[in-house]
């Protein structure tokens, strides 16, 4: 009888010690998903808090200027949309139709896990040894020249490994019985993943493209090194003009000697939120619309 | 799979096809294109942006990837005008001369380098250049601001300093260490003078050194010292001391190397005069120490020589 009350008594302390830490570990992931929170709102804050004044149609229209008063983001901006939309139009077509071949095409053998292998490996290199690439191929042996059509095919290296791994991740979401589906009325394998698989990885493929782009957004170092200039008194209007780019704006604002270029920058990095949550929400838009014709 | 075949191989041939068609017309709309030094940028920047008004149709690009950097473009002939911190090297000027590129110079400003201190250091006001090479040289015994000075604080001595791309760098090194001495290491080095501007300002132990603009705009932060050559007493960098030459060694006039066929395009030779006229003046908004009268005087007269040496037919 003692024994049973002893041994009642030892469960109930080590069930009320298991709660405990049950309930720590709770709070623990607390604090950490509130450090995070609170990291990224002091970091919105404060560039909002700084870069507040010199929000407006001046910051946009201007060209860049020795004075901060009058300064502008015009030429950088103009060029980062050029940069970001060539992107775009290069990467998507073959980082996707890469995926599409190694998931729904190419057979299991060593050839593709060394290709698999590979892209993962490149979605890790440095930003700026694409830049080196970049300056070597497209600047000097293509001879495209320091033009922003050489700027967005380095970029398109760079972002390339996450388009194609992003999209094959949302090819293996579909559910092989779908497929299967598929052959089983009749379709070919062109019909299948056209009129079927496609569609149905669209929402994951668009998540991969729009990651890919902020990161294409926000590449200064890629761009330094394949020859962008810091300088320009024009926006691009074609493929072949030199260019600069926001995030080199923001950098060298950043480091000026004047402090008052500082809270420049920091309005700067303000557009460039704007500008990143804009194509967000492009995409977000496009996901419901592609989420909605999936029905199986 | 012949279908994505088919695609991927026509985007490739587009590809190609639109390479070779480029050839050679990248970087198009620039008639100036200008690279180099980055502490020479914020006065070429501000001359750009001037000519916006005073010559719409000249059209002009600024990069700053560093003096060498400039440099190796300029030597292989692809810009118009490299800004420069330092004189070109034997090298530098052999490699123009094997590219068949032909080049002037001109001095635009001068830049002094200020050796700074925290506000807070109360004990030191001026080091000499011997303890500046002592401190800043490969295997230095300094450790701490009493190794210097035995009435000093014993406390370490946070030390500051350009990175090696810059020309402040190779100037400092030049100057003060001398051609045999190599530079210290294991001390925080950086391409951006305003992380050495914040370095400094936030250590009352700290000893730095950067560009002089960076200095005249952070006064309240930073505390300049004064350097002893060995001759006279401690001089402190101000426009004074740097343009009359007296604040040595740590000042050098800045440059700008034109290209000589480049010249011969209205538009460069125009930009170029305009930049002469104008350098001066646009200097004091940059924080550069602008040139004497009698030095733009020259850069004018050396300017009106190479448009009548241009105007004559190649090879005379």
């Amino acid at each position: 009888m003692t024994n049973l009350a002893a041994e009642q008594e030892l469960m109930a302390r080590y069930r009320q010690r298991k709660r405990l830490l049950s309930k720590l570990f709770g709070a623990v992931c607390l604090m950490a998903m509130i450090s995070c929170v609170a990291i990224l709102a002091f970091l919105l804050i404060s560039v909002l808090w700084r870069g507040f004044d010199y929000l407006g149609w001046d910051l946009i229209r201007n060209l860049p200027s020795r004075s901060a008063a009058k300064a502008g983001i015009w030429v950088y901006l103009i060029g980062s949309l050029w940069l970001i939309g060539l992107t775009t139009l290069f990467a998507v077509p073959l980082g996707v139709g890469a995926a599409l071949y190694l998931e729904e095409y190419a057979a299991e053998s060593r050839w593709k896990r060394i290709v698999q292998l590979n892209i993962a490996n490149l979605a890790g290199v440095p930003s700026i040894v694409y830049g080196l690439l970049g300056l070597g191929i497209f600047v000097y042996i293509l001879n495209l020249g320091q033009s922003i059509l050489a700027g967005a095919l380095t970029l398109t290296l760079v972002v390339l490994p996450i388009v194609i791994l992003a999209s094959q991740e949302a090819l293996r979401a579909v559910p092989g019985s779908i497929r299967q589906a598929s052959y089983a009325l009749g379709a070919t394998r062109w019909q299948t993943t056209w009129r079927q698989v496609l569609p149905a990885a669209m929402p994951g493929i668009m998540t991969g493209v729009i990651l890919a782009v902020s990161r294409a957004l926000g590449e200064a170092a890629p761009l330094v090194a394949m020859g962008a200039v810091q300088y320009v008194d024009r926006a691009p209007t074609s493929v072949w003009d030199t260019f600069s780019a926001l995030p080199l704006a923001i950098f060298y604002w950043a480091m000026h000697s004047k402090p008052e270029f500082h809270d420049l920058a920091a309005a700067a990095i303000i557009v460039l939120l704007v500008v990143l949550i804009s194509l967000n929400m492009v995409a977000a838009f496009v996901r419901y619309r592609f989420g909605k014709k999936v029905r199986w | 799979m012949a279908a994505t075949a088919k695609r991927m191989i026509a985007l490739l041939s587009v590809g190609l096809a639109s390479g070779c068609w480029s050839g050679g017309q990248g970087g198009r709309g620039t008639d100036v294109e200008i690279d180099g030094s980055s502490t020479v940028y914020p006065l070429s920047e501000a001359v750009a942006e001037e000519i916006r008004t005073a010559h719409p149709e000249i059209r002009v690009t600024v990069a700053k990837k560093g003096t060498g950097g400039g440099m190796e473009r300029f030597s292989a002939g692809e810009i118009d005008i490299c800004d420069a911190s330092r004189e070109m090297t034997k090298a530098e000027a052999e490699l123009c001369a094997e590219a068949g590129v032909r080049f002037d110079r001109f001095p635009i400003a001068y830049d002094g380098i200020a050796v700074c201190v925290n506000p807070k250091n109360d004990w030191c006001d001026g080091l000499t250049v011997e303890q500046l090479k002592e401190i800043f040289r490969l295997d230095s015994p300094i450790q701490k601001w009493s190794d210097l000075n035995p009435d000093w604080p014993d406390e370490e001595i946070k030390l500051f300093g350009p990175g090696a791309d810059s020309g402040t760098f190779d100037i400092f090194k030049e100057e003060v260490l001398g051609e045999d001495t190599k530079s210290r290491t294991g001390y925080t080095q950086s391409e951006e003078d305003m992380v050495l501007v914040n370095g400094v300002k936030a250590d009352e132990r700290a000893l730095g050194y950067f560009g002089f603009s960076y200095y005249v705009e952070n006064t309240d932060g930073l505390k300049v010292l004064g350097i002893n050559a060995g001759d006279g007493g401690f001089i402190k960098p101000t426009n004074e001391t740097i343009s009359n030459n007296t604040y040595v060694p740590l000042s050098r006039p800045l440059y700008i190397y034109v290209n000589l066929d480049s010249f011969q395009d209205p538009k460069v030779a125009n930009f170029v005069k305009f930049y002469l006229d104008n350098a001066a003046e646009l200097a004091n908004d940059v924080n550069h120490v602008p040139v004497g009268a009698e030095i733009t005087a020259d850069n004018q007269a050396k300017f009106k020589e190479l448009s009548s040496d241009v105007a004559k037919p190649v090879g005379g």
